[in-house]
């Protein structure tokens, strides 16, 4: 029985490793996106007009993608990594570069955040931007009332000063566990520049840090969305969508969990999801075509009506749901906005330093 | 081993046969012995060559991530030039930094409470299986392999719900009057033993049962005829007849819990520094492979000793048995 069950797999194997090959010939995209991060609509209405079948994997975290491109022959034709990741990538020779005339949707990008991305890939020759969100503050509202008297946070204190945090230790507070975006937030808050490579100015972040540590529950990068969401903590600071998606889940939880968002008035982080095509992609034409796609303004503005980020695309604008174009958290307005950072790549020497600062942090050796 | 006495015992038996069939006998027990060593070159020593090669390698911002790859583009001069850069450079900068060796000391001691926890559960249940009518038992070795069926990462989140101050636990003991305060044991290294135990319980209790159930019973009766009280005939009797299993189990449990990464990450405290977080910061934060694969090679190193003494017990059992 059992023999006859090996065999069967075995010819099943065989005959899928020959069905593929007869249709190498059909179009197809091979796309590497973040999960939860799409309207799976648009890939479907993509498949009817162009008659390319998508093949749609997702990741969790920058590392995974940046292990598999760098590992070589991943497979992909199209790529979504953040800001810095892209940048270093770039450098590594992981992407080829865009062939403009067969993107002519790139008229409708937004030149705000281009210019931006631009420190990551100059002159935008590698990618496209797909989201970007800020790193920020999201709570718990009544919790937070009533450990500290009001329902508005605005600032980075509420995190970086420990008489404030003390008072939030016992409903439970998760952090990030992503030096590249804590460690610049900390430098932020004294007043010192995010982008900062400075051993002695990483060691005066370590020094904020470890004096909030013990009243930190937790770093984790993906656990505070449901932690947030059943009320089982009160603060976490964490990316703007992820903070969304608790505060959806906790409305069709209808349990009574409020969740608030905040960008610090010091100023946030913004990160920015970038789609590229990796240099050993084997189709290049569909990949492109599928860019493209991306860029028309409703096909990106379904999107980022389902994932609630904002997206790089000015065009897109006019089809975005009112509630979202008009929530400060999601599109901040002009003066937020002037205050956002960006983070560049570490070199390997400073991202070492970086790294063992956090170890330090996050265990206390 | 067992492929060993299988190729000796096998020409012996076609002795009595013509020439050709004896060849074709002897070919067949040599094909034999080659698949397992076939396998232990394509899973184990190839892998293993190409990590400790990474490790001899320096970072590079490239792909792959590290300098020099080694291959005959270059010709045999540019590969043996290539050999000249490996160093030990990776292996010093181990010993520099306490981290390293606090996390390899502290995922071994995790890993030896836990084996020893669920040693002391999962021996019960062996026993009491092995013990149970013939009928049964067959139902209860279903009962230990069940959980398999459904995902090891949703049954480890599954325990979140279970300990988390406001989970199924607490509610239970709050409700029963037996605390008055939620007990913190999500994110603490009690919910990573729990988790572990959990976990690896049936590769402790499978090699448990089986020697046990092999284990002839009249010897106890013998010893109660003898006068011997229960609990001494259990030290002196069943306990050293079920050591095998109580080896193979420890070493089952014990060595994949060394570079357990999933539990203490989901279960443990963000203090908790094990030798699998480490591993992992160094590939995906550092993007420092060859720094990776040198704590990768000390920690399989730290692994072979336990497997070894497993093997020298084996063979040492097997001789008994003859």
């Amino acid at each position: 029985m059992t023999r006859k069950a090996l065999w069967l797999s075995a010819t099943s194997a065989f005959l899928a490793v020959f069905t593929l090959g007869a249709h190498a010939e059909d179009r197809v995209v091979n796309v590497f996106n973040w999960s939860d991060y799409i309207d799976s609509s648009i890939i479907d209405d993509f498949t009817k007009e162009t008659g390319i079948k998508v093949v749609y994997d997702t990741f969790d975290s920058n590392e995974i993608l940046e292990t598999k491109l760098l590992a070589g022959g991943s497979g992909y034709d199209v790529v979504v990594p953040s800001g810095n990741f892209l940048a270093r990538q770039i450098q590594a020779g992981v992407f080829q570069k865009l062939d403009k005339s067969k993107l002519p949707n790139i008229s409708n990008m937004w030149d705000t955040v281009m210019e931006r991305t631009a420190k990551y890939d100059p002159g935008n020759e590698y990618s496209i931007n797909y989201m970007w969100g800020t790193v920020g503050i999201g709570y718990n509202i009544k919790k937070v009332q009533a450990a500290l008297g009001t329902d508005k946070i605005d600032s980075w204190d509420v995190f970086f000063n420990p008489e404030s945090l003390a008072k939030l230790k016992d409903c439970g507070v998760y952090v990030l566990d992503s030096p590249a975006d804590i460690i610049p937030a900390a430098l932020k808050y004294l007043g010192l520049d995010p982008n900062s490579t400075s051993p002695d100015e990483i060691a005066k972040a370590e020094e904020t840090l470890l004096k909030v540590r013990p009243y930190i529950r937790k770093f984790h990068s993906s656990e505070y969305i449901n932690a947030l969401a059943n009320g089982d903590i009160c603060l976490a600071v964490g990316w703007s969508g992820d903070v969304f998606q608790a505060r959806n889940r906790a409305d069709e939880a209808k349990q009574g969990v409020e969740i608030g968002y905040s960008v610090p008035k010091e100023g946030a982080q913004m990160w920015f999801d970038q789609m590229a095509i990796p240099a050993d992609a084997q189709h290049v034409a569909e990949a492109h075509e599928f860019l493209n796609y991306m860029m028309k303004p409703e096909v990106i503005a379904k999107s980022s009506n389902y994932v609630l980020y904002a997206n790089g695309n000015k065009a897109s604008q006019q089809f975005i749901d009112k509630a979202i174009l008009e929530d400060p958290a999601i599109y901040p307005d002009a003066a937020t906005l002037q205050k956002l950072y960006t983070v560049s790549p570490y070199d390997p020497k400073t991202q070492r330093i970086i790294t063992r600062t956090w170890t330090k942090i996050v265990t206390g050796q | 081993m067992s492929a060993v006495t299988a190729a000796t015992s096998s020409p012996a038996n076609a002795a009595g046969k013509s020439a050709p069939a004896r060849l074709s006998a002897a070919f067949v027990s040599r094909l034999v012995i080659i698949v397992p060593y076939l396998w232990l070159l394509f899973f184990f020593l190839v892998p293993f060559i190409i990590v400790f090669k990474i490790s001899l390698s320096q970072t590079a911002i490239a792909m792959p991530p590290y300098t020099p790859v080694l291959d005959f583009r270059g010709g045999i001069p540019g590969f043996i030039s290539g050999l000249g850069a490996l160093n030990f450079d990776n292996y010093t900068w181990l010993t520099q930094d306490a981290l390293y060796f606090n996390a390899y000391v502290t995922s071994v001691v995790v890993a030896a409470i836990s084996t020893v926890l669920t040693l002391l559960v999962g021996y019960p249940i062996a026993y009491g299986m092995a013990r149970a009518p013939a009928t049964i038992r067959p139902t209860l070795l279903m009962l230990v392999i069940l959980p398999f069926w459904t995902s090891f990462l949703i049954r480890v989140y599954a325990w979140i719900g279970i300990l988390k101050p406001e989970g199924l636990l607490n509610q239970l003991l709050l409700a029963s009057g037996i605390i008055s305060q939620p007990l913190i044991i999500l994110n603490t290294y009690t919910a990573i033993f729990i988790g572990i135990v959990y976990s690896y319980l049936p590769f402790m209790v499978l090699p448990l049962y089986s020697s046990l159930e092999k284990m002839d019973h009249t010897l106890i009766e013998a010893a109660k005829d003898l006068g011997c009280p229960p609990t001494s005939a259990f030290w002196k009797i069943t306990f050293p007849l079920s050591l095998p299993g109580v080896i193979a189990g420890c070493l089952l449990v014990f060595i994949p819990a060394v570079g357990e990464f999933v539990i203490p990450d989901l279960l443990g405290g963000s203090q908790t520094l094990m030798i699998g977080r480490t591993l992992w910061n160094e590939f995906f934060a550092n993007r420092d492979w060859p720094v990776s694969s040198a704590v990768a090679v000390i920690l399989l190193l730290l692994l072979i000793v336990p497997i070894m003494i497993f093997q020298r017990a084996q063979a040492r059992a097997q001789e008994q048995d003859q």
